[in-house]
């Protein structure tokens, strides 16, 4: 233990707060002014809840709070609160999330732009309380965004950005934020809390338009219809998804205007890559054992980088492809399986390895599946896949491996 | 470049509140000398149960770098300060999670210290903590387990308490003025709750423990199987039933090996088997199956298995035959039933003194009836304590005096 060197500090028009990833999303919550927010307990999401439920209770937030009695039915009750006008926050975790499909696969079509919170959870059984990302992973296939985050700071950034993004007409389209359980959902770090005047400048009102459900706009909403309609509205979800990538762009570069901060690139995070030979590429807070990993690698002289990919949904190829086409090997990490996969890889190794099908160079790439159920990913996991990418690369060989790290065996 | 590593152990329920905000206290007292710094809970954990050991950690460091080095893990795998909230628990500590026992001073750095509020003395307090090959200091803040509820924190200062004897543990991390700004700025902070930091600083007693002190016990262990070696459809295979004892008269029930959950007792029942009318109750009622049928058809409290609910102690129909105890007053989990079949005489000795005892170390579980904070709050008023509600705002603070 030393003796104190660095100062107190500095102040600036933003609170700095000790809060967990998820009281963060409240905050964000609070500032966006949400108007009706349902709550259903399941851990680790229900640390959001709790932390809304206390600023409703405080007079610090005045929205609808709606208990159901489950999350099928919470989803359902946001659903129809947005399609009249109201801005509104859900979300679950593993099972709990499972549980609302029915309501989370009709939320696309209908062009209902909710704002989800999916505190990543193991699905059961065993009933493992620890991080995996097959739950928010469900929605992949259906018009849901879905992006992943990592600290507290990004926690409430994100919220405010999602609300932004979903609620802009071009787009319509539910957004589902990822946050790991226990690493995020229940760390508390330091975090920046922008004021509200700041916020009202970055976020306009939500307004549904001609999308509205109201006696001065007669409309019906999901009408039955056949394979007379359906492609076509299939159609204009891909489109609307097409679409939400220049919305994100936009959001991202207006939120640095605004608040000072942020991202340049909003797609991902890269983390020592300009000269890095062999990249790891994952989601979440596996970032940090990678970074510190990849620190002591770089001191070893081992050129290793990250790339933490923050979108999935929809997913950065172009920008990811250009990135790790320079790179002499690829070792995706996947906190997630996805059985009987190609090469039995984890999700997202396999949608990288189609972005990269069409790249001029494509480097051999290797699918680590590690951490399940919130396993601790240890550095001696990331110089293992470091050392296994490098073989890799020295062979020259592109053979598609798919390891297993951390597990007992 | 340095960081400072804090665990903080605590009951499940009773001192959630509690240590999450020391861990809280110490990243924001450490902030205000510019460090960086994190808290949070042990996931794995499940201290919605009552009682059962878990563990919060705090962290903080000179440069944001440093920090994350330190986090870059599950949990830490070293402390240089290890807090305890209960003194019960330098019996070890048995987690939610399968790992076995571990002894309280497990993560402690070599001449580390462990934090304990206590009003044991040293002595007793390490014929429970494990003995371990490095030497580190045991430091007490004199005080009662602080217990509460789930949603409910219990204003006794003992956060601030904690706070203050950190200061003296480790100071060029925790300043006292840091400590004493951080306390007066959060949630219910007080110009007297920064008094009884500052007296904790003052007051805290602190004791070096060599390589030869301490409980020889090993603590029990297993090696967990790998993948291909488990069985398959999450499936686990069944305890096997028990045993007869002595001839058939008697029945005792195999166990987990591997789960215990004695740890998790904070009391524990001690039994008049001389009053026993052998009604069954305790052993159809215990949530634990911890009976075991003894030949006489009494029944013997198995304290390798009891987590000290007190359920038994609730149902048994016979004035005062089963009294849950402080757990502090035992070394052992011996069988109680063995002692008085040795000498009768010798056990009712024994159960009077221990039932004796509960008089000057009773604990509660919390909050079991209206009033009884303020029944405890007298008692240790009239032991010189200083009152410590004036501080909080609210209905109360006019009736006080400081
Ligand atoms: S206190 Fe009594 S009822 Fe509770 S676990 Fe122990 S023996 Fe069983
Ligand atoms: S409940 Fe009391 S009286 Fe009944 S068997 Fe148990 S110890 Fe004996």
């Amino acid at each position: 233990m030393a003796v104190a060197t660095t100062a107190a500090p500095t102040a600036s028009d933003e609170k700095e707060l000790l809060i967990s990833g998820s009281e963060a999303v409240a905050e964000g919550l609070a500032l966006a002014d949400i108007d009706v927010v349902t709550g259903y307990p399941i851990r680790p999401y229900d640390t959001v809840i709790q932390a809304i439920a206390k600023k409703i209770a405080n007079g610090q937030l005045v929205a609808e709070y709606i208990v159901a009695e489950g999350e099928h039915s919470q989803f359902e009750i946001v659903k129809h609160a947005s399609t009249v006008g109201a801005r509104v926050f859900c979300g679950s975790s593993g099972v709990g999330w499972a549980y609302a499909m029915e309501c989370l696969v009709v939320t696309p079509p209908l062009r209902v732009p909710m704002v989800c919170l999916v505190g990543n959870r193991a699905l059961d059984d065993p009933g493992a309380f620890g991080v995996e990302h097959n739950d928010a992973l469900f929605v992949r296939d259906l018009g849901w965004m879905l992006c992943w985050i990592d600290t507290s700071q990004e926690a409430i950034d994100t919220t405010l950005i999602a609300y932004r993004v979903a609620e802009d007409r071009r787009v319509f389209l539910p957004l589902a934020i990822s946050a790991d359980g226990a690493f995020l959902t229940h760390s508390q770090a330091l975090t920046l809390v922008p004021p509200k005047e700041k916020v009202d400048k970055f976020l306009p009102r939500y307004d549904r338009g001609d999308l509205l459900l109201h006696p001065d706009n007669p409309i019906t909403v999901a009408p039955q219809a056949n394979e007379d309609w359906v492609i076509e509205i299939r159609r204009q979800n891909d489109e609307a998804m097409k679409r939400a990538v220049a919305v994100i762009e936009e959001a991202y570069a207006d939120f640095r205007k605004v608040f000072g901060r942020g991202p340049e690139n909003p797609w991902f995070e890269e983390y020592m890559t300009d000269d890095a030979e062999i990249i790891l590429v994952g989601m979440g807070t596996i970032s940090l054992p990678m970074k510190v990993g990849i620190r002591t690698l770089r001191a070893q002289g081992k050129k290793v980088g990250l790339v933490r990919l923050r979108w999935f949904r929809p997913f950065p190829t172009e920008k990811l492809v250009k990135v790790l086409s320079r790179a002499k090997a690829i070792g995706v990490v996947d906190r997630d399986y996805s059985f009987g996969s190609p090469f039995h890889s984890g999700v997202v190794a396999n949608e990288i390895r189609a972005a990269l099908y069409n790249a001029e160079k494509r480097p051999p790439l290797l699918s680590f599946i590690c951490g399940l159920g919130g396993r601790e990913v240890t550095l001696e996991d990331v110089y293992k896949a470091t050392d296994l990418c490098y073989n890799a690369a020295n062979s020259g060989k592109s053979e598609a491996k798919t390891l297993w790290l951390g597990v007992r065996e | 470049m340095a960081a400072l590593i804090c665990e903080v152990v605590y009951r499940g329920i009773f001192q959630k509140n509690l240590a999450a905000r020391i861990a809280r206290g110490i990243v924001l007292s450490a902030r205000k000398s510019g460090r960086w710094g994190i808290a949070f809970g042990r996931y794995g954990d499940s201290p919605q149960r009552n009682g059962i050991p878990a563990k919060d950690f705090a962290i903080v460091a000179d440069t944001k770098e440093e920090l994350e080095q330190n986090m870059a893990r599950y949990e830490p795998k070293h402390t240089d300060v290890t807090i305890v909230l209960d003194d019960t628990l330098s019996k070890g500590v048995e987690s939610w999670a399968w790992y076995g026992l571990q002894p309280i001073n497990r993560l402690t750095v070599p001449n580390g210290t462990v934090l304990m509020t206590s009003v044991q003395p040293f002595e007793s307090l390490l014929q429970d903590i494990h003995k371990r090959d490095t030497a580190y200091k045991l430091s007490l803040v004199r005080a009662k387990a602080s217990f509460s509820g789930l949603w409910v924190h219990k204003e006794d200062h003992t956060e601030a308490r904690i706070l203050g004897a950190l200061a003296k543990i480790a100071p060029s991390f925790l300043a006292l003025d840091g400590v004493s700004q951080a306390i007066r700025e959060i949630e219910w902070g007080s110009d007297l709750k920064v008094a009884s930091a500052r007296k904790a600083y003052d007051r805290l007693e602190t004791r070096q423990v060599k390589i030869t002190e301490g409980n020889a016990e090993i603590p029990y262990s297993f090696e967990m199987p790998k993948w291909w070696e488990m069985r398959e459809g999450v499936t686990i295979p069944a305890i096997p039933i028990g045993k007869p004892k002595e001839g058939g008269q008697g029945y005792v029930p195999e166990r987990n090996p591997y789960f215990k959950k004695f740890t998790t007792r904070t009391m524990r029942p001690v039994i008049d088997f001389d009053t026993c009318v052998k009604c069954n109750l305790c052993w159809i009622s215990c949530p634990d199956s911890c009976f075991d049928v003894m030949p006489d058809a009494t029944f013997d409290a198995n304290m390798e298995a009891c987590c000290g609910c007190g359920v038994c102690e609730a149902v048994c129909p016979v004035e005062s035959c089963i009294t849950m105890v402080n757990e502090a007053a035992f070394e052992d989990n011996a069988s109680q039933w063995e002692m008085w079949r040795k000498d009768k005489a010798a056990y009712k000795t024994w159960l009077t003194a221990k039932i004796g005892d509960k008089q000057t170390t009773v604990r509660s579980h919390g909050f079991r009836f209206r009033g009884q904070y303020e029944q405890e709050l007298t008692r240790d008023l009239d032991g010189g304590g200083v009152e410590i509600t004036a501080g909080i705002p609210g209905e109360n603070a006019a009736h006080k005096t400081v």
